[in-house]
């Protein structure tokens, strides 16, 4: 089933790639991006590292405005869908050049995420750190030496830590769990990481909860005190899942799709951050905050809706983070049940019983791309296979 | 500025004008030449900016980065000498008329 009329809700990198590749495709109906922020689609992963320092802003643009002309895309920034109306298949939006409704024959919601604010008193006292505008405020904040401290020892507030010690701050991280980005690597990367930070000069406090945030810094629930001139608030995101919600959509960790990334209403899809799918290798539901699964699960409802392609999702996740001189590269999904075993220098495997799940290097980029194509093939990758590769 | 030609697979030629500094995935992207993807934006973690320097500047577009060769490993089509990660490529005035070939396919 195609339809004339596809709207995106949402320009970050998935809804963007959305349009890019329905064009791609060869889909020759009307196409309307919407996105609540204002300027040109950009890319976030530089934002808690290359663009910190160097502050380039041209080079996180994914595509110049000549691109959405060339290839009549309408592109309505600064522009937020309020409401899905499913009966009449419009959206109601708000924003300055918008019109008030806007019909559509399929709705594609790219909403991505927002900064979770976990119970801790005084966060207005604290920065995030996802949008563009976010990363601005903080690169005023880092032009003068002082000491900051960052809840969260996730990705994001680990690369942010490592540029900012390097720019001269004083840096200490404060995370929950026993140990630093838990949902997402293994004990022996997350070891490796915290090693590398306290080389730098970082404190890591770990274990310990942020109980409350004042002007002059951060009071743990275990009593001690941080103090900082100013916080980064780092502590993981929720989905933006409220629009579908509200519509009447399936959701719970996002917004549940199917293998064809369809919504529980055919008529709309859902893909990237906010979007809650069935992982291909384990059928557990899953949600990725990854470029790779924004851009993916994008090309995927393309196909789709441009050729009526019904193959289910089956892309490998993959992932990257850069922290000083380390950079982590992940290929594979690992659930919450796998164990962890270093295989070489710098490459940990993670495998459940269905043999390997992911595999984690630190440096090594020839495995990460070899455990690639390993994951991918369709004889399940084993841990021996891993081994030959890493030895050779 | 310094010009930069992209040779399609299908031998379609475009010529942009890039700023010295930007990349030659940088310039393709924000010119709106197809047949580069750059999904990393240029950390070297994604082998999607693969492309052939022409013969005439295999010198001129120097070597490849510490790393490149090793991500170069999963490019989705065929690798030669002549092939580097477009991301990894900086225009300078010396790179004015660089010829870069691209691949049939980056995924
Ligand atoms: C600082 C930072 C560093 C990162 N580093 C990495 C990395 O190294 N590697 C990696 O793979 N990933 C990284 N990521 C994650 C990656 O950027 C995201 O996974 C990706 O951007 C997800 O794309 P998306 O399209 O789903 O959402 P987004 O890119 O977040 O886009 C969603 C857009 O929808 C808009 N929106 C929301 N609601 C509405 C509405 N109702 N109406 C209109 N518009 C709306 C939002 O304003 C936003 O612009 C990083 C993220 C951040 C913030
Ligand atoms: S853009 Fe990703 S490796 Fe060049």
């Amino acid at each position: 089933m195609t339809a004339d009329r596809v709207v995106i809700a949402g320009a970050g990198q998935g809804g963007l790639q959305a349009a890019i590749s329905l064009r791609q495709a060869g889909f020759g109906g009307a196409i309307t991006l919407v996105g609540a922020e204002p300027g040109l689609p950009y890319q976030r992963p530089p934002l808690s590292k290359a663009y910190l320092p160097a502050g380039k802003a041209e080079a996180l643009v994914l595509r110049p405005a000549s691109f959405f002309a060339s290839k009549d895309i309408a592109y309505l920034p600064g522009t937020v869908v309020e409401e899905i109306d499913r009966n009449a298949g419009e959206l109601r939006l708000a924003g300055p050049d918008a019109p008030k409704r806007l019909g559509y024959g399929h709705l594609i919601l790219a909403t991505g995420t927002r900064n979770l604010r976990p119970p801790v008193d005084g966060l207005e006292h604290a920065c995030g750190l996802r949008t563009l505008a976010d990363a601005d405020r903080l690169r005023a904040r880092l032009a003068t030496p002082q000491r900051i401290a960052v809840i969260g020892g996730g990705f994001i507030g680990l690369e942010f830590a490592a540029v900012a010690r390097k720019l001269g701050h004083a840096v200490e991280v404060i995370e929950a769990a026993p140990r630093l980005m838990a949902r997402a690597v293994s004990a022996l990367t997350a070891e490796r990481f915290a090693r590398w930070h306290r080389a730098a000069g970082t404190g890591l406090h770990l274990g310990t909860a942020a109980a409350s945030v004042d002007a002059g810094g951060v009071s743990l629930a275990d009593g001690r005190r941080i103090d900082a001139g100013f916080v980064l608030l780092a502590a993981g995101v929720r989905p933006n899942a409220e629009l579908a919600g509200a519509a009447g959509l399936e959701t719970g960790n996002g917004i549940r799709v199917d293998a064809q990334l369809l919504t529980s209403d055919p008529q709309i899809s859902a893909l990237g951050d906010c979007a809650c799918f069935p992982d291909p290798r384990s059928g557990r539901m899953v949600r990725l905050e990854s470029v790779q699964a924004a851009t993916d699960h994008a090309r995927l409802i393309a196909l789709r809706l441009a050729k009526g392609a019904a193959e289910p999702y089956a892309a490998l996740p993959w992932f990257w983070s850069d922290q000083g001189d380390l950079k982590l590269q992940i290929a594979g999904l690992a659930g919450p049940e796998a164990r962890e075993e270093a295989v070489a220098d710098g490459v940990v495997a993670r495998f459940d019983a269905q043999g390997l799940a992911a595999v984690e290097t630190v440096g090594r980029p020839a495995i990460h791309m070899k455990a690639r194509k390993l994951l991918a093939a369709e004889a399940p990758a084993t841990l021996d296979v891993l081994r030959d590769v890493a030895a050779a | 500025m310094v010009k930069v030609t992209y040779v399609a697979h299908d031998g379609a030629r475009v010529t942009v004008e890039a700023e010295p500094g930007e990349s030659v995935m940088q310039a393709a992207l924000s010119n709106d030449v197809e047949g580069i993807i750059g999904e990393c934006g240029g950390a070297m973690m994604c082998a999607t900016c693969h492309c052939y320097v022409d013969e005439a500047w295999e010198v001129g577009a120097g070597a490849r980065a510490e790393g490149e060769e090793d991500m170069l490993e999963g490019a989705a089509s065929e690798v030669t000498g002549r092939s580097r990660l477009s991301c990894q490529i900086k225009l300078a005035p010396e790179l004015d008329g660089l010829v870069v070939h691209l691949p049939e396919e980056q995924l």
